[in-house]
């Protein structure tokens, strides 16, 4: 007998997943024959470019487009806003030009003219005093530029800290940096009568059409919406921008196909940001290092919506039994936030175990026995307990920690070692699948999903041919279309259990129908027969191959419908843990921080792709490099401009900047067993605590704000933040 | 890549000679022709002009001759992608900072977005689209799968060039040979661990 039952097999005898299979789309896009919306060129199309506003915060005063208009090439001329309109960030829209090539679009918007009159601007987004000093108005009026945003308080802050063995005060901080996705925002519109068809780079296929139909007149059903490869989204390309819009609109007024993608600045100043936060922190433990309480009142910016990571997430993972949070809010002059990998976490991260290492190094505690003996103030205490192991043996944490800055580095190179852990849902989106078996025994599998990089079609190949017994050849995967069955956007980690999930269940049910077709063909118990290497067994005996098995189902494939899962069904789960411990090298005559290596050890439940999880885990950890030691939005409090919104000056790390990584899977029976979950986000979160606590080993004193760039160590040494 | 001038070949020419090529035949050609142009000003040793105009050359790319008709400002990177629809070279970072737009030029890899269309002709260009097709897969293809050296895959096709020309001149390298060489390319998921694996796998088939 074999059991009918929706869900995966037992750990270890799948065939397929949890393999390391190499992307299915590997070789089209390692040639760079896959296209991207950016790549999109079909008879006929112009180049669209925007003008956008170089002021902070500014009045329209005039527009006059007539000069552009006849400048050769230029096929239409969009103004964006009205005179009067208010701007309120750097980058905003003010003119779109379609133009037969994309130096003619550049020589259009040289001859437009157009006038602003300035108005005074905020973008100091770690300067809390001075927003609520700052004199602004908005339309006219008074604005002031601060809120807040609760205060939070659970048992007694002020007596447990008055009776706590240890106390540290500290300030800590997490600059804004923005997504750059290397595919910047943008779509290819053409249309057909009165049907729009949009290339769009998005991690929302399903989701987007509607977003057209308002603005543009146009009814969502008749917009169909593509997107093959994404070039990168990090949480930023859920949305049909303003930009977008105006793709379609001078398609519509050329009638000819369009393209407008975001020139990097642009891309770099509107299209989405990690919002900051900075903290004053208080927190206290016993004599034994239990944390006893946690005071802290967050601050920053997420542009001019005026909010920065929300009120709860602080203190991050390990909640004592006394704590106080208040969250101020500042509006400013910066482009808005968009959700950024792991959104709040990463900071909340940073600001919390920081400051809890701190506390460690008082008490005179390692920092990773300080951690230990904290996690049952944390949610997974099961799962971060073995892996603090496995990151400890990993990184030989009992021979390289030392007291702070008491390492014996050599000459002015200092080591040291740190340790952050991080948590993360995960859970499935809502997805529907469509699935065909054809008669030569080939399996279609149709999704509005899209692949972010994770390797979404992937994971569906290969879950439909292990289900199946096929070679993953036998599969082809049709994503990136609102015409194919509504699927939810990616993000949060959603998306490999969102798709794997109803893929699965589909398949089993599709099988199951041509195992009781060839049951009865062959004159054996349905509940007998499994699909494995191409065949069709009843325990040992071979009943025939899989083509005959397909056969059966007659001349018209055989169609199913899947909707999305369901925690209760087994096939997926959510909330993971993750331990990460970074060792650096710092040059305390330079303050040049190196990574020496990096540990990730990481919970996801049942591992599809392992080659696949562990690219998601290392680039988790090179993102996490990157605002830890390099990248940061840089603001002008002059002029209101962001200084370094291009590709030299915003600094990401290259090759040779990430040190030695290494992953490890926590994959034990009782996590496989919760089937699949999400990856995405998780690995992005506990690097630049991880990293600033490493430094603070190393060189024996706090680098309080990240990134830990050269300046920001000297100061650190030379004891500016004491 | 090549930073050193010195080492470009001809025909090449430098850019500040073509600015002052260009910008006065610009400056001339609004009262008169290109022709005028170059009788105008007085030839100086070295320096060659170019009128604005569009003009017709050819490109060798992927052993094949292509007849493009550009302005000589058009870049090598917008003639490919946008005259000859080869894509693989990615226009990321607008000032020729990130790689992703490598291609190989005579077998050295170059970003295309610091070339002028008019002044490669002459030379051979590959781009990535070269190394698959439907009868036959360049190895460093498969290699970058078998590694998984990519995720969303948009900077890929450059690392594959960069790595494709930094193995030609630079076989059997190391692993911090082959972090240095490679420095010139970007990558925001954080594919460079899959990269470097296969970066040096192909360095060390590199004959």
């Amino acid at each position: 007998m074999v059991e009918r039952k929706i869900g995966w097999a037992p750990q270890g005898s799948h065939t397929l997943v949890g393999g390391e299979i190499p992307r299915v789309d590997g070789q089209v896009k390692a040639s760079g024959q896959a296209k991207y919306t950016h790549d999109m060129n079909s008879p006929g199309t112009l180049f669209a470019k925007l003008l956008t506003s170089p002021h902070a915060h500014a009045k329209v005063a005039l527009i006059n487009l007539e000069k552009a208009k006849g400048v050769k090439g230029v096929k239409a001329v969009l103004a964006l806003v009205k005179v009067g309109d208010e701007i309120r960030y750097e980058g905003w829209p003010i003119i779109a030009i379609a133009a037969e090539r994309p130096e003619y679009a550049e020589d259009g918007l040289r001859a437009v003219e157009v006038k602003f009159d300035p108005l005074p601007h905020y973008v100091d987004e770690a300067n809390l005093k001075g927003a609520e000093a700052a004199e602004i108005t908005d339309a006219g009026e008074p604005l002031k530029l601060t809120r807040t945003l609760g205060i939070d308080k659970t048992g007694d802050t002020d007596e447990a800290i008055q009776s706590a063995a240890h106390v540290h005060r500290g300030f800590y901080g997490v600059p804004s940096i923005t997504h750059m996705c290397l595919e910047p925002h943008g779509s290819h519109a053409a249309w057909k009568d009165e049907d729009l068809q949009v290339a769009l780079s998005t991690q929302n296929v399903s989701g987007t059409a509607t977003q057209y139909a308002l603005p543009l007149g146009v009814d969502a059903a008749r917009v169909a919406i593509r997107c093959d490869f994404m070039g990168g989204g990090f949480g930023s390309k859920f949305a049909v921008d303003a930009w977008d819009v105006a793709c379609a609109r001078l398609a519509k007024v050329t009638g000819r196909p369009v393209r407008l993608m975001l020139n990097r600045s642009t891309e770099m100043q509107i299209a989405g940001n990690r919002p900051s936060a900075f903290a004053e922190v208080t927190v206290a433990c016993d004599a034994e290092g239990h944390l006893t309480a946690w005071e802290s009142h967050h601050w920053g910016t997420n542009g001019p919506q005026g909010s920065t990571i929300a009120l709860g997430m602080a203190p991050y993972l390990f909640k004592p039994s006394n704590r106080t949070c208040r969250a101020t809010g500042i509006a400013t002059h910066c482009g808005p936030e968009r959700d950024w990998r792991a959104p709040h976490h990463p900071q909340a991260c940073a600001l919390t175990q920081t400051a809890l290492d701190d506390l460690a190094a008082k008490a005179g505690l390692d920092s990773l026995e300080f951690f230990r003996r904290n996690l049952d103030l944390t949610n997974l205490p099961h799962i971060y307990r073995p892996e603090l192991e496995i990151a400890a043996r990993l990184m030989d944490w009992e021979t390289k920690w030392h007291p702070r800055g008491q390492g014996a580095g050599r000459g002015a190179v200092k080591r040291g070692v740190g340790v952050a852990l991080h948590t993360w849902g995960g859970g499935p989106h809502q997805s529907n699948v469509t699935l065909k078996v054809h008669p030569d025994g080939t399996i279609e599998v149709l999704m509005g999903t899209q692949d972010n990089g994770t390797g979404t079609r992937t994971c569906i190949a290969q879950v439909t041919a292990e289900t199946f017994g096929v070679p993953m050849t036998a599969v082809k995967v049709s994503i990136g279309s609102n015409q194919y069955p509504q699927a939810g956007p990616s993000g949060g980690s959603t998306t490999i259990g969102g798709v794997s999930g109803p893929v699965r269940r589909t398949a089993q049910q599709a099988l199951w129908k041509i195992l009781d077709l060839a049951a009865a063909k062959y004159g054996v118990d349905g509940n007998s027969l499994f699909a494995r290497d191409g065949r069709i067994w009843s325990g040992e005996t071979l009943i025939c191959t899989w083509k005959q098995a397909a056969g059966l189902i007659g001349p018209m494939p055989l169609e199913l419908r899947g909707g999305p899962v369901t925690e209760e069904e087994g096939l997926t789960s959510q909330q993971v843990g993750g331990v990460q411990m970074a060792e650096v090298a710092v040059d305390i005559d330079t303050g040049v921080v190196r990574i020496v290596k990096m540990v990730a050890v990481q919970d996801m439940g049942l591992i599809v792709n392992r080659l696949l999880a562990r690219s998601q885990v290392s680039g988790g950890l090179i993102m996490g490099i990157a605002y830890a030691l390099s990248e940061e939005r840089i603001m002008d409090n002059k002029t209101g401009r962001f200084i370094n919104a291009n590709f030299n000056d915003y600094k990401l790390p290259r090759m040779g900047d990430i040190g030695e990584l290494v992953v490890e899977f926590y994959e034990p029976e009782s996590e496989y067993n919760r089937g699949v979950i999400g990856l995405g986000e998780p690995p992005v979160i506990s690097p630049g605590a991880a990293i600033s606590n490493a430094v603070a080993n190393a060189i024996g004193v706090r680098v309080p704000v990240l990134p830990l760039t050269p300046k920001r160590v000297l100061d650190a040494l030379k004891g500016a933040n004491r | 890549m090549d930073p050193d001038q010195t080492h470009r070949r001809e025909p090449g020419l430098n850019r500040r000679d073509f600015l002052k090529g260009s910008g006065a035949a610009v400056v001339v050609s609004a009262a008169a022709n290109a022709a005028v142009a170059q009788q105008a000003i007085p030839p100086q040793q070295g320096i060659k002009l170019f009128s604005a105009a569009p003009q017709s050359i050819t490109l060798n790319v992927n052993g094949e001759d292509k007849q493009v008709t550009v302005e000589p400002r058009v870049l090598l990177i917008d003639a490919l992608r946008n005259d000859l629809n080869l894509t693989s070279c990615k226009d990321v970072c607008d000032r020729s900072s990130c790689g992703a737009c490598t291609v190989l030029i005579d077998g050295k890899p170059v970003y295309s977005c610091t070339r002028f269309a008019i002044e490669v002709v002459g030379q051979k260009i590959v781009t990535a689209e070269s190394l698959h097709s439907q009868v036959a897969t360049d190895e460093i293809i498969n290699t970058f799968c078998k590694h998984d050296g990519m995720q969303c895959g948009f900077c890929t096709p450059g690392f594959v060039m960069a790595v494709r020309g930094f193995c030609n001149q630079n076989p059997g390298a190391t692993q911090a040979a082959c972090k240095q060489g490679l420095g010139g390319n970007v990558c925001r998921c954080g594919a460079y661990d899959g990269v470097l694996k296969a970066a040096y796998e192909t360095a060390q088939r590199q004959p």
